[in-house]
């Protein structure tokens, strides 16, 4: 982790959280300093969506402190929680496109719903936004359900930025796509955070994308960070569990439950 | 001891469900009163479900009125004009025609409601929402709320309509009663606080039927089968309270 005397971006102290008998995070450490591309890796259910949930507000942990900008973010009242979610923009997996409006109108929600920016300003915006992720004037009018899964994505990554966020969250940005697609939007992710000099924050168990956007990255197991470090030594880590999950081993520390 | 257990598990399981929508309910009331409002999706709602209702709520209610007409003569035996326009003004504007088109409006728009916003739950749009600074109750449940509350009773008015022309056509054509007489008898069977009641009715049976479409699709999980599951229970639990309300409803108008 870098050393630095700033109040990190994103700071989380002892974050738990449980559904029922399930303990997903256990006391979760992790300081994201501005200006910094973080990826959280680590295996399916190892508790990678509940922390950038937590983190969000679209879950609230157990207990534990979640730091914005050095301000509390646990417990806010709803309409603080606002505030604070407007330093936010988010590319969710599945790239999350509102089925019922355009491409445009997408990309362009930020702005004319929590900004009250007129249609026309926002659609100016919203291409603008389009072009820098390699979309074309011409899908603005198309439904979301017209667009290849890349595509999605890329409106995905548009919608993200087109409100000029602080901080990035990217969940599992190359699921689901070609290597060949992967590439070109984790290329994308990186453009688009330099040029908005924003903090990223990606969770993903694909290591090459990790490689390509990350400056450092975490590793979580069974809800805490387990190793913490750059990413161009996550091959010397010395960490046994990072050393397996990296080359896809299955012996080793992690164990995975699998059914028969 | 199991038994007597799992009997206090389904109580306390039925009054967290019951604090859980009475919960839901007013916060999405409270963003009905709240700016910012939304008036375009509020419209785009009212069409939904006052126009595009229309045809099912119409042949409903037209059936029913007929049908009404046609049970009134023969069960009565001999009956006059004044009987058959008394009964299907009745049976229509104070029960049929709200908890028909009630029930005709929760079978299309409360599982149409569940099925879209349910999806939208399992694809993560409503998390997208949250991200984007946009209150998911403030845009998704306020505006069907509004919607419902406005739209019911002008459909159940077009229902009333609709269900006595039903009886009319069958008593002129079938019965050979007088056009005249029949309409005078049905006009002097109107009473205001049947027809208020119906229409207070169907404000209430709107509201409860966009209640539970977007509470069920909002909580809805599982992908596709959570989704199919969201819409049955909205579609079946807006049936159950349209009847419970429509029998406290009347309780309260007319037990007196």
């Amino acid at each position: 982790m870098t050393d630095t005397d700033d109040t990190p971006k994103i700071a989380v102290r002892g974050l738990k959280k449980a559904f029922g008998d399930n303990a997903v995070l256990r006391g979760l450490d992790l300081d994201l300093p501005a200006g910094q591309s973080l990826a959280v890796i680590g295996g399916s259910g190892t508790g990678k969506s509940v922390l950038i949930k937590s983190i969000i507000g679209l879950l609230e942990p157990d207990s534990g402190s979640i730091r914005i900008d050095g301000e509390e973010t646990v417990g806010l009242a709803p309409g603080e929680r606002e505030r604070v979610t407007r330093k936010f923009g988010m590319l969710f997996q599945g790239a999350a496109l509102f089925d019922s409006l355009p491409v445009w109108e997408n990309v362009a929600f930020g702005l004319t719903q929590s900004r009250g920016m007129g249609r026309r300003e926002a659609r100016a915006a919203a291409l603008e936004a389009m072009h820098m992720v390699g979309l074309d004037d011409d899908i603005a009018d198309r439904a979301p359900a017209e667009l290849s899964g890349g595509m999605q994505k890329r409106a995905g990554l548009a919608r993200a930025i087109a409100t000029r966020p602080e901080i990035l969250f990217f969940d599992e940005p190359t699921t689901g796509l070609d290597p060949i697609m992967g590439s070109v939007i984790d290329n994308l992710i990186v453009k688009s955070v330099r040029e908005l000099g924003a903090t990223a924050l990606t969770i993903t168990h694909d290591m090459a994308s990790a490689r390509r956007i990350a400056d450092n990255v975490a590793m979580i197991y069974q809800g805490r960070i387990v190793w913490h470090g750059p990413v161009t030594e996550i091959d010397h880590s010395g960490n046994d569990m990072v050393d397996q999950f990296i080359n896809g081993r299955s012996i080793g520390p992690i164990q995975l439950q699998v059914a028969v | 001891m199991g038994f007597l257990a799992s009997i206090g598990r389904g109580t306390i399981g039925i009054f967290a469900t019951i604090g859980q929508i009475t919960t839901f309910a007013a916060i999405g009331l409270s963003h009905c009163v709240r700016p910012p409002f939304y008036p375009r999706l509020i419209l785009q709602q009212m069409i939904e479900i006052g126009y595009y209702s229309l045809p099912v709520v119409g042949l409903t209610a037209i059936f029913t009125g007929a049908v009404l007409a046609l049970q009134s003569f023969s069960g009565f035996g001999f009956a006059g004009e004044a009987t058959i326009a008394n009964v299907v003004v009745w049976g229509i504007t104070r029960e049929l025609g709200p908890v028909l088109a009630g029930l005709m409006v929760a079978g299309r728009i409360g599982a149409a409601m569940a099925a879209e916003i349910g999806t939208m739950r399992v694809t993560e749009q409503i998390d997208a929402l949250t991200t984007l600074s946009t209150n998911p109750y403030k845009y998704l449940v306020a505006p069907r709320l509004i919607a419902g509350i406005a739209m019911l009773p002008l459909l159940v008015m077009v229902a009333d309509i609709i269900g006595v022309l039903g009886g009319f056509l069958v008593s002129i054509f079938d019965f050979g009663f007088n056009p005249t007489t029949y309409l005078k008898s049905t006009w002097d069977s109107l009473d205001a606080t049947g027809f208020i009641s119906g229409l207070v009715k169907a404000a209430v049976f709107g509201f409860l039927v966009a209640l539970m479409g977007t509470y069920h699709g909002y909580h809805s999980k599982g992908g596709a089968q959570g989704v199919g599951q969201a819409t049955t229970n909205a579609v079946v639990s807006a049936s159950i309270l349209l009847l419970l309300f429509n029998f406290i409803i009347t309780a309260m108008f007319f037990a007196a």
